[in-house]
This record gives structure tokens, C-alpha cells and sequence, in this order.
């Protein structure tokens, strides 16, 4: 009868109840997709590896650093595997069309990215083709591209129109990879610049070193920057997570007011949620002060009270939590090019029902401290 | 009726005032009354004569200044306030003015509701709440909600609230000073029964001389100070 009586009077005012649960729900919904938001952001950072390492130019990433340095990384202690590659920075058709495109050297690179996940047919014929080009999935999918398609970007970085065959397309090992990207031939682009910009070939704007375990990494990039310093392009050299780091820092002030919104919204709906348990059981005075004299407790009424808390915010809660999929699924699809990995974590889903709960319970403290305080007598308005 | 030397509620030197700001207002002046076990008593007096008050401090709902009430050996004005919700669980019926149910609950619901603090199963809850309601005359309302039932029928599921957990006194302040003649006088006569048949110890504070003579003993108050009811014509309160 208890449950009844606390469903009856959660929807004695309909229309209040049912504004308050679409509160909440919004309010879920937007704390998920901003909590989302975070976690795409540190989307690069979260997949990196211990095993790799991030070797460029110590003045800025734009400078270049010479191909020649490969050969002297690749021979010190604990260093197991060195890649190299470019930043691109083509478009496809229009400029709109952003996406990340990486010049690499392709076997060293995939061995060192298993994450990458080819067939290996697929992948032999992108090893033999130098004009060929990988593209993740999403990015295939994005523009209709089918293995051995031609495909056509337009440099920016490294002017002039450039012709790619795709021979593969690449798959995530789990959804936290981004299958948005863009792989083609460094030599490729080398061989041209031979021809067009001689000065500019045989440098590369980053190398990838592979070490033997994680343990070995401060040593190793230490050994690399000491051993190219006072050259005439000194290295900086850090763990590929600590890399990713530099570009999410360099937007911190965002992430950091982001999440400081996604707090603040479930604080609004927490004060909205109070407001109605408030007039609702304050609307309840006379009510309350029979169950009194009947000789209810006051932690019997809180639990009434609390139930019906519980149930406004649970309702609007769940209701959020479920509409965040197919909210997250459309946002993703919207914003996929500054987004390329948008998915909603566990974390997240476990945030947004501790805040559900935290608003449920945080407000019925004030209509429960009234009720508990409330005089038999005066809430029955008998005093003569 | 167990037969007993002492009256069921013992009254002595009672006081109450109630502060208003800075102002102390005097309610009840040195009351001291004994009320014996199944009377039906009729308190009456003006507004503001504290009837009421006492009424609420008899049925332990409210707290005394000084002076004590012993009802069938307990003396209720030295219980804490969850001991006192328990007594009045156990010992107290109420009936209000305006009825006072849960709107959201059925006139079943209504009667069944002091029965959730008895420890009782689901299925005697149900079957004391029905009886009660049977004893009123209303089994064949047992699904209606307040709002589907006149101000007599509600007053008539307020009653069988009152008695289903079989308490050993009944409180009704102005129980007909919302209904129609009719109404009130099958309230009335509902009372008696449960007084005289049943022989339970009815309290009833009322303005309505007709009411007050349904009632075995009369008492009057006036300005906080008890005294015996003067012979007033119903004419005299019309």
C-alpha cells in the first residue's frame, strides 16, 4: 500500500510531475553528451601506448627533423621498432571535407599501430602500391570509398593535386580507435619533393619509436634528445600519450569549463527537483499531520518522502540515460570530423545515475527536515 | 467492559498556554477531570475556550505546560515524542471536523492505513479494515475514494479509521460541524453505538447542543476553566 500511496501522490500533479521528470531527463541527457564530449576529446590520449614513443622537433612540431636520425634511433638500447611520418594535410574534393591524413612509411608504421586491423591481403597490396592509401572504416564510409577506388586530395601542406588508389581499409580492435584517418606512402610524397622541392624531401615531421617496455621510456627518450643535441634539429622526444597530452592541453580552459557546465546543469535540476518535492509536500501540510496522528514516525514519512523524490529523479534519470544513445549516436554523426572516436563510456552511464540519485536524495532534505519538525497541532491548523 | 476502580483517564492540574511573539496567551487554567471507561463525553464551550486544546492533549498530540494525564495507567505528558506516536497508534481513535482522509487512498485504503504500524499481515490487515467498514455501513464503498463519497460516508470511513486497530479511547472534535442534519445524526448515532454497544471511551468536542445530547456526561469550558455544562436550550446556540 506504501508503493501505491507514494505513486498516487508522484502523480497527484500530473503535469508538475511530468515537467519535472522532462527536466530531469534533459538534464541527464546534456550531463552525458557534455561528460561525452570530455571523453572524445581525450579519445587519442586514452588509446595511446606505453610502447611507443613520439620523437620531433624540439622548437615545434612544424619543423621537420631529417630522415637520417632514423637509422641512429633504431640502434640504441631497448628501442625495438622506428616508423616516420608526415602530416599531410590534404582535403578531399572541398576543404570542408577535414579529416586526419598521415604520410607514412606503411610496414613499420602498421607494425607498430596493431590496433590498425587490415586484412592481409588488403594489406600486402597497400605495401606494394606506393601510390596506394589506407582509410579507416567510418572515413570510407563517410565518402562512399570502396577498395580501389581512386581517390584525389588536394594538398595543402605539400602543394598540388595527389592520386591515391585505396587498396585497404582498416578496422578498430575496439571502439576506442579512430577509424577516421588517412594513411598513404611517405615515400611517395618524397619522391616528388625530390623532384619539385628538393630542399624539403628526406625530412620527416615525426618519428614513432617502438620500445622493448614501458619501464625503458624516460630512459630511451632521454638517450634520444642527448644524443641529437646541439645538432641542427634537437628532438623532443615523449611517450605518445604525454604527446597527445600537448594537443588536449592545449584546450583545457574548454574541457575544463565543459565540465564545469555538466555539473552545473545537474545543480539546476537539482534546485528544480527540490522546488517541486517543496510545494508538493508543503501543499501536503494537513496530510502529513494525520499520518502524525496516526502515529507515523518521522522516518516513516521521510521514507514516503524520499521514495517520491526518488522517483521523479529516477523516471527523469533513466529516461535521460536512455535517450543519451541514440542522442550520442546523432551528435557523432553531426560532428564526427573534430570527434572521430564519440562513444558513451561506462563511466559516464555511472555518473549520470549517481547524479540522478544525488538530485533524488539531496532534494527531499528540506521538505523532510520540515515534515520531521512539523507540530501535530499545527499542521492540522486545530489550534484554538 | 473490564470493570475498574480508577476512571480510564485521569486528569490533574493542567495547563497550557501558547506564545503568540512576545505574548504568553493562557489556553487551559488548572483542569482537572476523570472521565471513566466507555463514557461518551460532550466538551463544549465558545470558540477560543481551549476545548479543543484539551482535546489534543488528551489524545497526545500536543504537549502540557504542567500538570499530568494518566489514561488506563500511562501517563502520556512523561512519554518522548516516538513513545507517544506509538501510544497513539495502539490507543487513540480520531475523528476530525472535516474528516481528514488521505484523498489518494480508497475508503479500504483509508481504514487500513493505522493498521500498517500494527505488525499485522497484508491479509488481516484487509479483513479488520473491512469489518470496521462493515460496522459503518459502507462494505459496499470500500473502493471509492473520498472524493466519490458524501461528507457523512466520509465521516463514516473516519470513524471506522478510528476504531479498526481497537483503540481504548475515541477523540472526535466537532465530528457533524461539517455535515447536514441527516448526516449528523447517523454520526451521532454511530458514536452511541460505539459507546453504549461496543463500550468504548468516546471524547467529543462540539458546539452543537443536539450532539452534546447524545453524549452521557457534559462538561463545560469557558476561558480555559472547566466547569459543569449550564442547562442551555439548543435554541440559545442556533
Amino acid at each position: 500500500m506504501l508503493l501505491k500511496l507514494v505513486l498516487r501522490n508522484t502523480f497527484r500533479h500530473r503535469l508538475r510531475t511530468l515537467l519535472t521528470v522532462a527536466g530531469m531527463c534533459v538534464a541527464i541527457l546534456a550531463f552525458a553528451l557534455l561528460r561525452t564530449v570530455v571523453s572524445a576529446w581525450y579519445a587519442g590520449v586514452e588509446a595511446s601506448s606505453a610502447n611507443r614513443l613520439i620523437t620531433r622537433n624540439s622548437i615545434s612540431l612544424v619543423f621537420p627533423l631529417p630522415l637520417s636520425y632514423r637509422d641512429k634511433i633504431r640502434q640504441m638500447d631497448g628501442v625495438s621498432k622506428v616508423s616516420y611520418g608526415n602530416w599531410f594535410g590534404g582535403y578531399y574534393v572541398d576543404r570542408k571535407n577535414f579529416f586526419a591524413n598521415f604520410a607514412v612509411e606503411p610496414e613499420s608504421y602498421l607494425s607498430l599501430y596493431p590496433e590498425y586491423q587490415l586484412p592481409a591481403e588488403q594489406k600486402t597490396a597497400f605495401f606494394r602500391d606506393r601510390k596506394s592509401c589506407v582509410a579507416g572504416r567510418k572515413l570510407a564510409r563517410r565518402f562512399g570509398w570502396k577498395v580501389g577506388d581512386n581517390i584525389t586530395l588536394t594538398g595543402t601542406i605539400f602543394p598540388g593535386k595527389w592520386d591515391f588508389v585505396l587498396r585497404a581499409i582498416y578496422r578498430g580492435r575496439d571502439d576506442t580507435i579512430d577509424e577516421n584517418q588517412f594513411f598513404l606512402h611517405w615515400d611517395y610524397i618524397n619522391e616528388s619533393l625530390k623532384k619539385t622541392t628538393p630542399r624539403r624531401a628526406d625530412q620527416v615531421g615525426f618519428y614513432i619509436v617502438g620500445i622493448a617496455a614501458p619501464e625503458l621510456a624516460a630512459k630511451i627518450a632521454e638517450t634520444i634528445d642527448r644524443t641529437f643535441k646541439n645538432s641542427r634539429a634537437e628532438t623532443l622526444t615523449e611517450t605518445e600519450k604525454a604527446f597527445q597530452m600537448s594537443f588536449v592541453s592545449m584546450s583545457e580552459a574548454i574541457i575544463t569549463a565543459i565540465r564545469l557546465i555538466s555539473f552545473v546543469v545537474i545543480i539546476i535540476i537539482l534546485v528544480v527537483v527540490a522546488n517541486t518535492m517543496v510545494m508538493s509536500v508543503r501543499e501536503r501540510t494537513g496530510e502529513f499531520a494525520i499520518f502524525k496522528t496516526l502515529g507515523f514516525g518521522g522516518l516513516y514519512l521521510a521514507g514516503l518522502i524520499l521514495a517520491e523524490s526518488l522517483l521523479i529523479s529516477g523516471l527523469g534519470g533513466a529516461v535521460g540515460i536512455a535517450l543519451t544513445f541514440p542522442a550520442a549516436r546523432t551528435f557523432a554523426a553531426a560532428v564526427g570530423n573534430w570527434f572521430p572516436v564519440f562513444n558513451v563510456e561506462a563511466l559516464t552511464i555511472y555518473l549520470a545515475v549517481a547524479g540522478a540519485l544525488t538530485v533524488g536524495i539531496v532534494a527531499a532534505v528540506i521538505p523532510i527536515w520540515r515534515v520531521i519538525g512539523l507540530r501535530v497541532v499545527e499542521g492540522l491548523g486545530r489550534i484554538e | 467492559m473490564n470493570e475498574r476502580n480508577s476512571p480510564l483517564v485521569q486528569i490533574k492540574d493542567l495547563n497550557k498556554s501558547y506564545r503568540r511573539g512576545n505574548q504568553i496567551i493562557p489556553v487551559l487554567d488548572n483542569i482537572a477531570l476523570d472521565i471513566s471507561e466507555g463514557d461518551f463525553l460532550a466538551l463544549m464551550g465558545p470558540s477560543g475556550s481551549g476545548k479543543s486544546t484539551l482535546l489534543n492533549l488528551i489524545a497526545g498530540l500536543d504537549r502540557v505546560d504542567r500538570g499530568t494525564i494518566n489514561i488506563d495507567g500511562i501517563e502520556i505528558t512523561s512519554l518522548s515524542e516516538t513513545r507517544l506516536a506509538e501510544w497513539r497508534a495502539t490507543n487513540v481513535g480520531f475523528i476530525f471536523q472535516f474528516y481528514n482522509l488521505i484523498p489518494v487512498l480508497t475508503a479500504l485504503e483509508n481504514v487500513e492505513l493505522p493498521l500498517l504500524l500494527s505488525g499485522l499481515s497484508r491479509k488481516e490487515r484487509r479483513r479488520h479494515a473491512v469489518l470496521a467498514l462493515e460496522l459503518v455501513s459502507l462494505q459496499d464503498r470500500m473502493d471509492h475514494y473520498p472524493r466519490q463519497l458524501s461528507g457523512g460516508q466520509q465521516q463514516r470511513v473516519a470513524i471506522a479509521r478510528a476504531v479498526v486497530t481497537d483503540p481504548t479511547i475515541l477523540v472526535a472534535d466537532e465530528p457533524t460541524g461539517d455535515l447536514d442534519r441527516n448526516s449528523a445524526e447517523e454520526v451521532l448515532q454511530l458514536m452511541d453505538r460505539l459507546s453504549g454497544d461496543l463500550g468504548k471511551t468516546v471524547i467529543m468536542v462540539t458546539h452543537d447542543p443536539r450532539a452534546a445530547k447524545k453524549a452521557r456526561t457534559m462538561r463545560y469550558l469557558d476561558k480555559g476553566v472547566l466547569a459543569d455544562a449550564p442547562e442551555i436550550s439548543p435554541k440559545e446556540y442556533l
